[in-house]
């Protein structure tokens, strides 16, 4: 087969099956038990460290 | 022991570009190669007079901010400086003796055109997104930026990168691809100043030290390895002489004009949307002063974005050489674009429920407000266009102007002033702006602006498309060119003056934040009330 009419069958099946599989699966990882806390957790970085770099380590870890 | 190795290599840099400059078999190059040379040598006496001196105090502990001001200066300076030839290349349509007699070849239309998209998109968006990336990044990293003062060569060598494309265009070296004119040896530079972006953004993430990465940052982050790759593709052209500006392109035909509209269609997707949309989900929420109304929503906005743009190039090729599969690939996954764009702007709106009452009160948030409200309009609009049956009737039309200048002034200008705003008060330390009324007054004219700008267009782009198809009994088209150019008249008059009020609303802007600048951080109501002339 040449190249084209390959590349074109692969990119018509298994790539896009891929490509769609994983950003369903970004849906569902998103809709995750539990993801809510972290995301209204996470939600608030902008609101954090305005105006200096976190201490050395372990700062950040109340987040 | 760096700075020596600095000095060689600068050294090197404008020799080699003065020996260039010498050989130089164009006008355009010589030019070029002069101004990156000025840039080397100044660079070099600047290194030359801090080696060998005492270090200074340990910074660590602190943000870059300093780059980030003279990305804001240079995003003002760039952004009247792009308007102002928008509004002269208008008027130039409207009325042609404005291609003057004695600059011919240098100013008119055909020479100042890439000058005014390159100037707004790359000039005024471009320092947009580099100082705002960097501003959020730390913020959201809680690091400081990577990679010492790389960040100041990125911001001074997209300032080189602009000035060589700049005179380039006005001299004639242009590649010919729309958005992509600049020459090869201008995109070997700006692929060296990008990879150093990407250096000092990925860098400041790994540092970061907050564990979850802020949505933001994976919007700037998808803009900058996307627009590398567009960039690199794109541009892949054989030099005729390493001493001249002249390139070929090594793709031709169909397929030169499906990468060209891959790139073209991905600048819009990722350099003025994904990068813009990174402001919009830090910016927001911090002047409404609430997060982010759904970050689930966000993460799910984001992979869909990724995911459908770099498919929707084709549309811009229907009814051409172009396979007609491709084609309708790019207009399906245009107009499935539709979900994740008002996805986005629901959530950017919906980041002020409970707090609507600040629009009443905070004219900074209501210029946020109408750029996401323009984002949602204009990615409506563009996937109706998009569309091979209304693509037949407003393709080549000024309806596609309206289109794309209702995205750029609404969306990419208002939510870029809107970060001004909110920047300018943080990084020059200052309680609060100069005057909230002056930025009423930005967000009328530029409102109104836009508004005679986009409806214009709209009437003309219709009108235009309807002529040129018109045919009479004997299927013979009805009118010659020429006649819609004068029949477009009245419409190009008033569209140049929504041009002048966008403009002089941006100017008013350099005003407001010059004086929040310079002024005491004394209180908000002693601002003068000032009308500005237009």
């Amino acid at each position: 087969m040449e190249t084209y009419s390959l590349l074109r069958e692969f990119a018509d099946s298994w790539m896009l099956l891929t490509l769609f599989g994983f950003f369903v699966g970004v849906v569902f990882f998103v809709m995750r038990p539990g993801s809510t806390k972290t995301y209204s957790n996470v939600a608030d970085i902008p609101f954090r460290h305005e105006d200096k770099p976190a201490a050395r380590s372990g700062d950040a870890k109340e987040a | 022991m760096v700075n020596y190795i600095k000095l060689i290599v600068l050294g090197l840099a404008a020799l080699g570009a003065l020996i260039a400059a010498n050989y130089g078999r164009d006008l355009a190059y010589t030019v070029n190669m002069l101004i990156a040379a000025s840039f080397a040598i100044v660079a070099f006496i600047y290194t030359l007079r801090r080696t060998d001196e005492p270090v200074g105090a340990d910074v660590s502990g602190e943000y870059l901010d300093g780059v980030i001001r003279f990305g804001v200066i240079a995003t003002a300076f760039w952004g009247v400086v792009g308007f102002l030839v928008g509004v002269v290349i208008a008027f130039q349509l409207a009325f042609p003796v404005l291609n003057l007699e004695f600059m011919q070849g240098y100013t008119n239309f055909g020479r100042l055109r890439p000058l005014h998209t390159s100037a707004v998109i790359f000039a005024f968006g471009g320092n947009a997104l580099l100082a705002t990336s960097f501003y959020i990044v730390q913020r959201t990293s809680a690091a400081r930026l990577w990679g010492g003062n790389l960040a100041w060569f990125v911001f001074w060598g997209y300032q080189l990168f602009i000035l060589m494309a700049a005179t380039g265009y006005l001299l004639g070296a242009t590649n010919g691809k729309e958005y992509a004119e600049p020459e090869w040896h201008i995109d070997l530079w700006l692929t060296v100043v990008w990879v150093c972006y990407l250096l000092v953004f990925a860098g400041t993430i790994m540092k970061r030290k907050e564990p979850h990465i802020y949505v933001a940052n994976w919007f700037f982050l998808a803009f900058i390895i996307t627009i590398a790759m567009l960039h690199i593709v794109n541009n892949l052209a054989i030099p005729v002489s390493i001493f001249g500006s002249k390139s070929v392109q090594v793709f031709a035909g169909v397929q030169d004009a499906m990468v060209q509209w891959w790139y073209g269609h991905n600048a819009v997707g990722f350099f003025l949307t994904a990068g813009f949309l990174g402001m919009m989900y830090y910016f927001v929420p911090k002047q409404a002063e609430r997060p982010v109304y759904s970050y689930k929503l966000s993460i799910i906005h984001f992979w869909a974005l990724i995911f459908l743009y770099i498919w929707a190039g084709p549309h811009h090729l229907h009814y051409t050489a172009l396979p007609d599969w491709a084609s309708t690939l790019g207009m399906v996954f245009s107009v499935v674009l539709w979900m994740p764009s008002w996805g986005g702007m629901i959530n950017g709106l919906m980041t002020l429920s409970g707090a609507w009452d600040k629009l009443r009160t905070d004219p900074v948030i209501r210029m946020m407000v109408i750029s996401i409200g323009f984002y949602g309009m204009s990615t409506f609009e563009g996937p109706m266009m998009s569309i091979r049956a209304v693509n037949s009737l407003s393709h080549y039309t000024d309806w596609t102007i309206g289109h794309v200048h209702s995205g750029a002034l609404g969306w990419n200008g208002m939510i870029t002033f809107g970060a001004l705003y909110f920047l300018v008060p943080k990084l020059w330390n200052r309680t609060g702006l100069y005057s909230l009324r002056l930025v009423s007054w930005h967000f009328w004219l530029a409102t109104i602006g836009i508004i005679f700008y986009a409806a214009s267009m709209w009437v003309t782009g219709i009108m235009e498309g309807l002529m040129w198809r018109e045919v009479d009994a004997n299927g013979f088209l009805v009118n010659s060119f020429a006649d819609t150019v004068s029949a477009k008249f009245p419409m190009y008059v008033v569209r140049g003056l929504g041009g002048v009020m966008f403009l002089a609303g941006a100017i008013i802007m350099c005003y407001n934040l010059w004086m929040t600048a310079k002024r005491a951080p004394a209180a908000e109501a002693q601002g003068p009330v000032a009308v500005p002339a237009e």
